[in-house]
């Protein structure tokens, strides 16, 4: 016997303005089953829950429909309420009658009629509703961090502080990323490496952090609490517990012609490197693609040198099985070469380099030293051009979207140049200038103010070489458009930021989202930037969006109490709306014939097979069994199923039709 | 006081402009880089962005100076903003509707006489003939902007060169030729 | 085979020698060009300057008479008439009660299907392939291509080569034995139009041009556009006025330098046509 409680709020005036509530209170009282109907002005509030409370303990209600918001608002609350109040949570639903109605339409009577009709549908599912209980998954509490740049070591460091373990990956052979090839940072001007390598210590020294450099994520399988990954450690070719990091070996290499990645492709490396000095770990590895020895089989040499024996050439790549409860992406940008610009040169002019570019010219440990020269015959540009917005906010260029830090790190890069060639005049190209953080525009007015930087509001057109000099063409808009070319020694394009190569294949392997420009998808712009729509799996730093240093350690920590709080109980709390296979008594056991069509369409990989044996251990049938820990209630496998076996709890067929039905029903 | 409407919706020229040739204005973001890369703009009076920014505005005044401007005569429509354009809005369609414009309402800008007066002959060699004739529209464009010298050492060296047909070639069907010209007639063309 | 030829005015006068050549080339090859029949003016930079629907109007009625005659692909060699078939052509398309509106202007039957080449489509198309084994005198000298502007802009109507720095003479020019030069004014305005009505704007355009090719030490410039080979050629004097020096380089069409390696005479090339004489 139902005996349903209807509860209308008024939203304030969100409903009422539109919906005619006491009319609708009136008519729910009018359905067959449902014992208790009200209106009140805000049902979310705490006397509107005591309302709740109290009609389920005088009038012992069975199930509860209240008509307010979007569940995704107060569903919880609500659900808390009949629970306090001693009736299960899952009898309560929310009929919505504000962004389903009130807010779509204007107020008239169908409107009205339209808000019966919703909760009618309701209380007729409600009538199906079963009892159920919340799902406890165990958890385990180490977090597996993708990306050693300054967001991955930021949460590796949080998280490894507040006691669980750590397991920090990263591609190349040292962690650090773009922050360590910075020369200085906005808007401080403190030395990039020094403020960095510290904490790249700290996560090499740390107890509760095991890193891995020089590693990639091979696959994962599982679901939040409970993932395992497959880590792949490339072979670095050296035996990390015997070398000592003396360098002996970078010294001998006969190759020594290869583009310095560190460097941006200015400068030579040789084929067994350490990326920089203030590496961590500081340990060569060999770069197979060069090396003599493994393209042509001879040479060697770094091997005879070694005092340690430590070179092995035959080290295979190790594939490590780890168990985790919680992956952190933190694999952040890159920036478009200058091939990407037609007008520009097509990358064809030696001293038309990108902002990263120059920021190795400008560190003390790049390859010219921390003097500004020009990469083609070593002189230092008298005359130089920095051209911002290049190729972002440029829909034609297929980069809409603005990279956010270039108008700051160009300030910076003119204000560098003007510090070490005094007489140097620089050029700023620029569209408007974004310097929204603590203490930028002030910077900004440094530049132009104190060190002497010429501004002009225009876009470059064209750039080409004449003579060793690059012809600039741009215009100033503030002047009316009026056309300005400048004949400089070095061109400085402020390019886009945009994702890493390997970023989809990351994200497919991971099952998260990711936009066109295969940034990571956040699971909600405004209030969940750090979660992704995959449960377990969190967001931090640039590989969610282009963003400056504070905000990506800010999001780095922000990253860090999530997993915290998920690692801070024993076990995890699903809800139970998710699919069950049937089972009935033997000798049928289950209307599943074992199909598995529903394995096959389940886009979470949830379902696994279960065999059901007799007690000699005879196998009788194999049917399919949804695994709750990973199941996410879609309903894709209830459609697919020919046997009418799988349903979701909480969202049944039968439930599905009596809405239907009241509907129709009129 | 002038009023400025410029990010609602297309007004005045604008909106002209948008009806006939879907080209949505509002999308210019006034980056210059259209004017930066002009081989005209040195010349001109207004750069290209400038002539954007005026139909932008709705603003009467500030339209029939760009419909007065020796811009729209100078430019070429080589299609280089077009190319370099981050929003991809077609100036040079923009510059042809502004050029029937100027016409239309009879405001076209002086200096610009000579480059009208030559597109005028032009065109009046074609109705005729079908086929262009050099000598005709010389002699034509001669007769508008009162330059009897303009080119006339030029003239023995290409009729030595066989550059110069004397007698213009004219097609069989002339009358389609009229035909069409009849029916686009828009009184700007004479 | 027979190709659809649409030669343009210019062709027929002040550029001859581009026709001559272009002829020149196709005989060699056994390729016969038809001229579309009674064909009209395109309108050029004046119609569409002046008056929009008479400037779809008459190609329109151009490629409704190639149609009607059957053809399915036609040669224009002139850069400019190739940028307004195509535009128009695009224009109509894309634009079907504006496509209805024209064929009841110009009162023909007009599909809008006919393939556009130009002269260097037409040669990479039918001429390249068998090239090699007849060039009889390389042409062996640094070269400038200068594409001007209506064969490569906009891309998403013409859909030929890249818009900056292209490359599709350069790699013609090389097979030929020339050299190209790198340089930066490949797809700079010449100063089209203008060459009668601001012919000051021409020098200075065009000797800008011509002062980064000599800068570069090119020994010819080559062209495919008629309209740019007069304002490079014949407008010379004003160019040298400009640049305050006396500039010789002289300017080729693409089918003359063809011509010239292929062993065909310069009479048949036109080559004494032009004013910048053409040494060897």
């Amino acid at each position: 016997m139902s005996r349903i409680g209807v509860f209308i709020c008024h939203c304030g005036e969100n409903i009422s303005a539109t919906v005619d509530v006491a009319r609708v209170a009136k008519a729910a009282s009018e359905i067959e089953g449902v014992v208790h109907s009200v209106d009140y002005k805000y049902m979310c509030s705490d006397p509107g829950q005591s309302l709740i409370k109290q009609a389920i303990k005088e009038k012992g209600l069975t199930g509860v429909v209240v008509g307010s918001c979007s569940p995704r608002m107060h569903e919880p609350t609500f659900r808390r309420a009949c629970s306090e109040a001693g009736l299960n949570p899952f009898l309560c639903e929310m009929a919505n009658l504000r962004e389903h109605c009130s807010w779509v339409h204007e107020k008239n009577e169908a409107t009205t009629e339209k808000a019966i009709d919703l909760i009618r549908m309701m209380v007729e599912k409600v009538k199906l509703n079963q009892p159920l209980r919340e799902i406890k998954v165990p958890v385990t509490k180490t977090a597996l961090v993708i990306g050693g740049g300054i967001a991955g070591i930021q949460t590796s460091l949080d998280i490894a502080n507040t006691g669980h373990q750590v397991i920090l990956i990263e591609k190349e052979p040292s962690i650090g990323g773009h922050m360590s090839q910075l020369s200085e940072t906005f808007p401080t001007l403190d030395c990039s490496q020094c403020i960095l390598t510290p904490r790249m210590v700290e996560v090499a020294q740390h107890p509760n952090i095991t890193l891995y450099t020089y590693a990639e994520l091979e696959s994962v399988s599982g679901f939040i609490g409970n993932f395992k990954a497959k880590i792949r450690k490339k072979a670095k070719s050296v035996d990390e517990k015997l070398c000592t990091g003396c360098g002996l070996c970078t010294t001998k290499c006969p190759n020594k012609k290869i583009p310095n990645e560190f460097n941006e492709g200015l400068g030579l490396r040789t084929a067994i490197y350490v990326p920089f000095p203030q590496a961590v770990p500081n340990k060569p590895v060999i770069d197979k693609k060069n090396c003599t020895y493994y393209q042509k089989g001879k040479c060697k040499v770094c091997e005879k040198f070694c005092p340690t024996k430590a070179i092995q050439y035959d080290q295979p790549d190790e594939i490590l099985e780890v168990e985790v409860g919680a992956i952190i992406l933190a694999t952040g940008f890159t920036v478009k070469k200058v091939d990407f610009f037609p007008e520009y040169g097509y990358g064809k002019y030696p001293d038309v380099i990108t902002g990263l570019q120059f920021e190795r010219l400008a560190s003390a440990s790049g390859p010219t030293l921390g003097e500004i020269r020009r990469p083609s015959d070593g002189k230092i540009p008298e005359k130089i051009v920095f051209v911002a917005c290049a190729g972002s906010r440029d829909p034609a260029k297929g980069i809409p979207y603005c990279s956010k830090i270039c108008c700051m790190y160009t300030a910076k890069h003119a204000m560098l140049y003007q510090h070490k060639v005094h007489e140097g005049k620089s050029y700023v190209f620029y569209m408007d200038i974004r310097a929204a953080g603590k203490n930028y525009d002030e910077f900004v007015r440094r530049a132009i103010e104190e060190d002497h930087v010429n501004y002009i509001r225009g876009r470059v057109s064209r750039i080409y070489e004449k003579d060793g000099k690059y012809i600039v063409k741009g215009a100033d808009t503030l002047l009316g458009g009026r056309p300005v070319e400048i004949e400089a020694d070095m061109v400085v394009l402020a390019t886009a930021g945009v994702s890493n190569e390997g970023a989809e294949e990351l994200a497919q392997k991971l099952h998260v989202s990711y936009d066109p420009y295969k940034f990571f998808a956040e699971a909600h712009p405004k209030l969940k930037p750090i979660e992704t729509n995959t449960a377990g799996i969190f967001l931090t730093g640039a590989c969610q969006s282009p963003k400056d240093i504070p905000e990506t350690v800010g999001m780095a920590s922000g990253a860090a109490a999530k997993v915290a709080a998920l690692f801070s109980k024993d076990e995890m709390t699903r809800e139970p709306l998710i699919a069950v296979v049937n089972r009935q008594a033997p000798p049928l056991f289950s209307t599943c014939v074992g199909c598995f069509l529903c394995q096959t369409a389940c886009p979470y990989q949830a379902i696994e097979r279960e065999e059901i044996r007799d007690r000699s251990g005879k196998l009788i049938k194999t049917v399919a069994k949804v695994n709750p820990g990973l199941c996410q209630g879609c309903g894709t496998c209830v459609a697919f199923c020919r046997s009418k076996s799988i349903d979701i709890q909480g969202f049944s067929n039968e439930q599905m039709y009596s809405e239907v039905m009241a509907l129709l029903n009129d | 006081m002038m009023e400025i409407h410029t990010t609602d919706k297309p007004q005045g020229l604008g909106s002209a402009l948008k009806q006939q040739t879907d080209v949505d204005l509002q999308k210019c973001y006034q980056c210059g880089k259209c004017s930066a890369g002009c081989p005209l703009s040195s010349e001109m009076d207004y750069a290209p962005n400038y002539i954007m920014r005026m139909i932008q505005t709705g603003d009467s005044e500030l339209e029939e100076k760009a419909l007065r401007s020796l811009t729209i005569w100078l430019c070429l429509s080589c299609e280089m903003c077009y190319s370099r354009c981050p929003q991809s809005i077609d100036i040079p369609k923009v510059m042809d509707f502004l050029r029937e414009k100027s016409l239309q309402k009879k405001m076209t800008n002086p200096e610009a006489k000579k480059i009208i007066a030559f597109h005028k002959s032009f065109l009046k060699s074609i109705e005729k003939t079908g086929r262009l004739n050099e000598l005709d529209l010389i002699i034509d464009y001669k007769t508008r902007v009162f330059d009897l010298l303009q080119d006339v050492s030029l003239a023995p060296t290409m009729l030595a060169k066989g550059k110069l047909p004397l007698l213009p070639e004219k097609i069989k069907d002339r009358k389609g030729i009229s035909s069409i010209f009849l029916k686009t007639s828009k009184n700007n063309s004479k | 085979m027979v190709l659809g030829f649409y030669p343009g005015c210019s062709l027929k006068g002040s550029s001859r020698e581009y026709t001559e050549s272009v002829i020149a080339i196709t005989r060699k090859f056994e390729i016969e060009l038809k001229e579309i029949p009674d064909w009209n003016c395109c309108g050029a930079t004046a119609a569409h300057n002046l008056n929009k629907e008479l400037s779809l109007a008459l190609p329109a009625r151009i490629l409704a008479l190639a149609e009607k005659e059957g053809m399915k692909e036609i040669l224009i060699p002139c850069a400019a008439c190739y940028s307004r078939l195509a535009t128009a052509q695009y224009e109509l398309n894309k634009d079907p009660e504006l496509k209805e509106k024209v064929i009841k202007i110009i009162g023909m039957p007009y599909s809008g299907d006919m393939v556009l080449l130009n002269v260097i489509q037409m040669l990479d198309k039918y001429i390249t392939p068998n090239l090699e084994e007849k060039i009889i005198e390389p042409y062996l000298h640094k070269v400038a291509c200068y594409y001007g502007c209506l064969l490569v802009r906009p891309y998403n109507i013409l859909k030929f080569d890249r818009e900056e720095d292209p490359q599709s003479m350069d790699i013609l020019v090389k097979k030929l034995g020339a050299e190209p030069i790198d340089w930066a004014f490949k797809t700079e305005c010449c100063g089209g139009g203008l060459s009668i009505s601001r012919t000051s704007t021409v020098g200075r355009l065009s000797g800008e041009i011509i002062r980064d090719a000599r800068d570069r030490k090119a020994e010819a410039i080559i062209v495919a556009c008629p309209m740019c080979h007069t304002n490079l050629d014949m407008r010379r004097p004003e160019i040298n006025n400009y640049l305050g020096a006396k500039v010789s380089i002289p300017v080729l069409y693409i089918t003359e330098v063809l011509g010239l390696a292929l062993g065909i005479d310069r009479k048949s090339l036109g080559l004494e046509r032009h004013f910048v004489k053409v040494t060897n």
